[in-house]
């Protein structure tokens, strides 16, 4: 199969967010970036159902600037074939997903795959622009794929249960935690990478539909109280007058 | 053991010495030593037992023979992704370094460096990949320090060689399928060999008790009448240099590695500084264990440097011996000074394994030692500055 594997570059679980220009914009300076762990899993899973049906491609796809490309080499590293940057900063999830349908649009892929959601704005809106704008069928938050002739057996949660659906390809599927286990590269898979191409394409529909007016960090955490279990009523009273909750 | 979240000390931003590809080989030994090692470490070093099923992935992701060429199946980097992989690999155990360290420079280099084609031909690949394990032969009960003064020897029969004599400490020797052995010829020349595993006469009988690198495997290699193929020596070195050699990069790699230790405690200890709790303050607040951290980050972030430099003069093929003798030696002292000072910031629970602190500082008492000991090395850099050698 020929897979399109879309790839967020977001910044690590522990970095410390700051925002400049008077909270218009996201601090960059010494943040480590990561490519969006939902997004390895559709790499994995994309590497795997070619491995299964005994060939194919995979291409990475990422919307986004320069800064990026380590870690599209990563992807290749770990197994795409060849990558693609859109070179724009990313405005938003319509942005994005308008890139990658322009891209995607006459490539004679059979399968694209994200992630269920991009761990720094969790907008989790591009799949379903892209089925759109594609005018295939999307699926979110896949748990299960398996591919048969032109067919797709999925998986998905829902509230409180579990959802099973064919869909036929082409398609757009998110993808959610229990889909796979994120493929580590090895050395072999870092020497190749070196060579494999990553093409950098200008940007093409160029289209948001939002724009950041300002951003705020959460309010800091609170200490916590401890009451005996005997003090109710200044349980009662602190829920009503400090945590303003009752 | 607790889950690890171990993030890297980087005070003088050296990852901007480093290129993208290194900054993706470590984190991706890292990603892997803390899916597939870290929760095992504790475990096979209380039991005094090393961890057989993670040579094949300890093969995939270049930890043996990394900087050697690709043509024979390994990974064709440089000397600095070397180090790197040592160093996130001792980041978790000595141990475990240690059989990296012997597979890649110890064997691997040697059979590349001294061996004929056929040889590379015949064994680089499967080492690389881990199918083959390899050990080396060169301490003996009566020669440490002094290897020249070797007993170990083989007489020429005319179609084999006879290989007699016995060494002692060797890493690897319980599971490894061959051994590249130092021995002296009739006439008292220094030469290597490859004896395999299955050679009549040939044992390998395990050390146990030990205190330190308890998850690293370490044997004898008894040769009784061993008869070893003449193919099997390495052609084209003689001498002490052929050990010495190896020992180069060996011990450039413990430089690496032993920095991987110091800054696991560190970072042990700054969490745990942070979390514990006296006198109502975190003990973190305290001056004394300020003073603490401060110094290890201190020194982590000096040795760091040092090293980057002697990896760059090694790609270059100007690091010379001495050089990375005073590498080792500061590093690995580094490293145990570190421990020492982390473990006390660790109260009582520095001492169980619910931390790594204690296990470091056990294995670094191995590191210290072998591959020259702390003083040797020091007499390596006295040498060098005077030109007259002291350990003789
Ligand atoms: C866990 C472990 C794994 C090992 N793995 C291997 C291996 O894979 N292959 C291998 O060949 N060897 C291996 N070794 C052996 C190691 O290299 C030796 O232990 C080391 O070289 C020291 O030799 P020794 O133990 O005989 O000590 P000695 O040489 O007897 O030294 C004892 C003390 O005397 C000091 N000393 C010796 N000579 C002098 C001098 N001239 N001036 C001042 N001080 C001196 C030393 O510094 C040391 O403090 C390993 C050792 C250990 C502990």
């Amino acid at each position: 199969m020929k897979i399109l594997v879309c790839i967020s570059n977001v910044p690590d679980t522990t970095t410390k967010i700051t925002f400049s220009s008077d909270n218009k914009e996201f601090n960059k300076a010494g943040v480590q970036y990561i490519i969006n762990p939902y997004d390895e899993l559709a790499l994995t899973k994309a590497l795997e159902l070619n491995e299964a049906a005994g060939g194919g491609t995979v291409t990475a796809i990422h919307v986004g600037q320069a800064d990026a490309e380590p870690n599209l080499r990563k992807a290749l590293a770990v197994g795409a074939d060849d990558a693609v940057r859109i070179d724009a900063a990313p405005i938003d999830g319509f942005f994005v997903a308008s890139e990658i349908a322009h891209y995607a649009k006459d490539k004679g892929f059979d399968l694209i795959l994200c992630g269920r959601e991009s761990i720094d704005y969790n907008g989790g809106m591009v799949a379903g622009m892209l089925g759109e704008l594609l005018d295939w069928p999307s699926v979110n938050v896949i748990t299960s794929i398996s591919i048969n002739g032109g067919e797709a057996h999925l998986e998905r949660d829902i509230d409180g249960g579990r959802e099973v659906l064919t869909a036929k390809l082409p398609f757009v599927g998110s993808c959610q935690k229990e889909l796979t286990e994120p493929r580590i590269p090895n050395m072999r898979g870092i020497m190749m990478a070196r060579s494999k191409p990553l093409q950098v394409l200008p940007v093409a529909a160029n289209t948001a539909h939002t724009q950041v007016a300002t951003y705020a960090a959460p309010a800091p955490k609170a200490g916590c109280k401890f009451l005996e279990p005997t003090q109710v009523e200044e349980l009662v009273h602190l829920l009503h007058t400090e945590a303003k909750v009752i | 053991m607790r889950t690890d979240r171990f993030q890297h000390p980087d005070h003088y931003l050296m990852d901007e010495l480093l290129t993208e590809e290194h900054k993706l080989i470590r984190d991706t030994v890292r990603a892997w030593v803390k899916k597939e090692l870290s929760p095992i470490i504790e475990d096979y070093a209380q039991r005094a037992e090393f961890p057989k099923h993670i040579i094949r992935g300890l093969g995939e992701i270049g930890a043996f023979g990394p900087s050697l060429p690709a043509e024979y199946g390994c990974g064709g980097m440089d000397q600095i992704s070397y180090g790197i992989i040592m160093q996130e690999l001792e980041r978790c155990d000595s141990g475990i370094r240690s059989t990296a360290s012997v597979q890649g420079s110890l064997v691997m280099y040697p059979i590349y460096k001294y061996g004929s084609e056929e040889q590379r031909r015949k064994y680089l690949p499967k080492l690389a990949s881990g199918e083959m394990m390899g050990c080396f032969g060169l301490t003996e009960p009566d020669h440490g320090s002094n290897p020249g003064g070797m007993t170990t020897n083989f007489k020429d029969m005319g179609d084999h060689y006879l290989l007699n004599g016995a060494k002692m400490w060797i890493s690897n020797a319980p599971f490894a399928d061959i051994a590249v052995v130092w021995a002296k010829n009739e006439a008292g020349k220094i030469h290597g060999l490859i004896v395999e595993r299955g050679m009549e006469g040939f044992t390998t009988p395990e050390t146990h008790n030990k205190w330190s690198l308890r998850a690293s495997a370490t044997g004898e290699l008894v040769f009784d009448n061993v008869k070893v193929p003449k193919e099997n020596l390495l052609p084209n070195i003689s001498g002490l240099k052929g050990p010495m050699g190896c020992l180069d990069s060996a011990r450039y790699g413990i430089a690496w590695g032993a920095i991987g230790a110091a800054m696991d405690c560190y970072d042990s200890a700054l969490n745990y500084a942070k979390e514990r709790v006296q006198f109502d303050k975190p003990i973190a607040a305290f001056q004394l264990t300020q003073k603490k951290l401060a110094e290890m980050l201190t020194e982590i972030t000096k040795a760091q440097l040092l090293t980057w430099r002697l990896g760059v003069l090694k790609n270059e093929d100007r690091a010379s011996t001495p050089q990375i003798s005073m590498a080792k030696r500061n590093n690995v002292e580094m490293a145990l000074h570190v421990a020492r000072e982390a473990r006390q910031i660790h109260g009582g629970m520095g001492i169980t394994g619910e931390y790594p602190i204690m296990r470091h500082m056990m294995n670094l008492e191995s590191v210290v030692t072998y591959e020259g000991t702390h003083d040797i090395h020091l007499l390596i850099t006295g040498m060098d500055i005077t030109g007259m050698p002291a350990f003789r």
